[in-house]
């Protein structure tokens, strides 16, 4: 069984990003940049089926600048076999992503297309539902576990009120979410066999792929911020208080 | 042309999330319908149409729509879509399941959880987890887009829009149900409660979220947690609340020691009176409480619950 685990390089989940003053965006320089906490819960996931020998190979995507190639060899550390590069600039939309994919995963032929439920940057939730819609696969988003069984896979999902199971064929594609695994940080060692590791560099064009962006940013701006209020003495005067405000 | 809203059910009833997607729809300025995709969703279907400016209700009863697997429900939008300029589902785990697979079939972008139309083609929607928002505006053609339900109130009760039944699609035949799990309370249901009491890291352990537990009974509350909680499997994961679980907007939400993290944060900020209880008077969370109790919970829980008793709660 052959893995695609595409994978998205964000800011640091512990990066308190700021707005330019400008309003074009977020400031990126000088930012320290990581790869997206569910992608790696979606690399962890994949290493774990081939240690287990249920995939045969790992393949490790990323759509992204030149740096992407640092997320690749984080994944190629964690226990990818190999990756693929496809160089863009600036923000590339779900829908562009998922298309490249779809290119890649016509050439790669895998069983398994294993991806975080969303990026941390964007907050879109799109590119595996749209991938899936693209290949005409069946999809489970935000798994919780994953098995194997005779049609294919049996994958329990995060739903509003509790776990969903939902049994697919494959090839399919499934999105994590945060309590399928723990993501193992790399060994030393296997930072070093990772460099060895091949990397494949693509542009959106050699997939045919036109990645302008459809919707149009008009400005990025700062939440409303809420104020601080008061601080109370006792449970007896919060009483009060929400009393007063009319809310209890 | 009309704009299309699918709603959030369970067949026997309609969810809020509908009627706050309504609310959304209704801001494009054109015509509302809603699609009711289920099985055996009538008392669903009735209580779509009572929504007001809901023109018509579609209704696609059938076993194959019975848990909104997103392969069947995608393919019976998509059967629809000709008709609407607009597609909005609210951002549930369901609307976020199925719509997706709508837009890529279309070949459109998808506008994830608008908090505010600006105008028909230009919406608010929150990045990095609530840290910034941005504004976005859609290309010609259809549009289609999850919403923020906390951002926008349910559409009254009180219309009687026409009920269209439809025969279902075909089956795309790639995935079953297989079971579920749901979490059994007696008490409101997280997105939909008035009052919530969440617990964190402070609270130490599972054992402990008792004590919100008898607070949130005599409150009528529901009871969520931080992802540290969950993370710590002090509770389940249906219970959190943040960037990465539900998000809330209740009149109050009492917030016990959770320091306040920003994942956190985005999922309750918008609530109408943040409450913060925490031994740590540096705690972040207490810059963002209307009312904060600088104080050990396991001593001021007890004592809040003696007090209400005292006020006949």
């Amino acid at each position: 069984m052959k893995i695609l685990v595409p994978v998205k390089r964000v800011v640091d989940y512990n990066v308190k990003v700021r707005i330019k003053p400008d309003q074009t965006g977020v400031d990126l320089a000088n930012i320290k940049m990581s790869m997206n906490p569910f992608d790696e819960i979606a690399v962890e996931e994949a290493v774990r089926l081939k240690e287990r020998g249920k995939a045969s190979e790992v393949v490790a995507v990323s759509i992204g600048p030149a740096q992407a190639s640092e997320t690749i060899r984080t994944a190629l550390a964690m226990g990818a076999d190999r990756g693929i590069l496809v160089k863009t600039e600036g923000d590339t939309e779900p829908l562009a992503v998922a298309k490249i994919l779809k290119a890649i995963c016509d050439e790669e032929q895998p069983d398994l297309v294993i991806t975080g439920k969303q990026a941390i940057d964007d907050d879109c939730n799109q590119t595996g539902q749209m991938l899936a819609a693209l290949m005409d696969w069946p999809q489970a988003t935000f798994a919780h576990k994953l098995e194997f069984t005779e049609i294919g896979a049996r994958i329990e999902r995060e739903i509003d009120g509790g776990l969903q199971s939902v049994d697919v064929r494959l090839p399919a594609v499934m999105t994590t979410d945060l309590r399928l695994n723990e993501p193992r940080y790399a060994s030393l060692p296997n930072i070093m066999k990772a460099k060895k590791k091949p990397i494949a560099e693509k542009t959106p064009a050699d997939y045919g792929v036109d990645v302008t962006p459809r919707l149009k940013v008009l400005k990025v701006s700062e939440p409303p911020k809420r104020q601080a209020g008061v601080k109370v003495k006792s449970a007896a005067e919060l009483l009060d208080r929400l009393h007063d405000a009319g809310v209890l | 042309m009309p704009s299309l809203v699918v709603a959030e059910h369970d067949n026997k009833s309609l969810k809020d999330a509908t009627a706050k997607a309504v609310t959304a729809a209704l801001q494009l300025g054109e015509p509302v319908h809603v699609l009711v995709a289920g099985h055996q969703c009538d008392a669903a279907a009735d209580a779509a149409a009572r929504l007001m400016g809901v023109e018509t209700v579609i209704v696609a009863d059938a076993p194959l729509y019975d848990r909104m697997l997103a392969e069947p429900v995608a393919a019976l939008i998509l059967s629809l879509a000709d008709r609407y300029d607009a597609i909005l589902a609210p951002a549930t785990t369901n609307g976020k399941n199925y719509l997706p697979r709508v837009a890529a079939k279309l070949d459109v972008p998808q506008i994830s959880e608008i908090l505010k139309v600006v105008s028909p083609d230009t919406f608010e929607r929150p990045i990095y987890a609530g840290s910034a928002i941005q504004t976005v505006q859609a290309p010609a053609g259809k549009k289609v887009m999850t919403v923020r339900t906390t951002a926008f109130k349910a559409a009254d009760r009180g219309g009687a829009a026409l009920t269209v039944s439809i025969v279902a699609g075909p089956d795309p035949g790639l995935s079953t149900f297989a079971g579920e799990v749901l979490s059994k309370s007696e008490r409101p249901e997280l997105t939909a409660a008035k009052i919530v009491i969440s617990g964190g890291r402070g609270l130490q352990s599972g054992e402990n979220f008792r004590l919100l537990e008898r607070l949130a009974d005599k409150l009528h509350a529901a009871v969520g947690a931080s992802r540290a909680a969950v993370d710590a499997g002090f509770v389940p994961n249906e219970y959190q609340v943040g960037q990465t679980g539900k998000i809330v907007a209740p009149e109050v939400y009492i917030a016990v020691g959770i320091s306040g993290a920003i994942q956190h944060l985005a999922g309750m900020k918008d609530s109408k009176v943040i409450v913060a209880i925490n031994k740590d008077e540096e705690a972040p969370i207490f810059q963002v409480a209307d009312y904060g109790l600088v104080a050990d919970l396991f001593n001021a829980i007890p004592e809040l619950e003696d007090e209400l008793s005292k006020r006949g709660f």
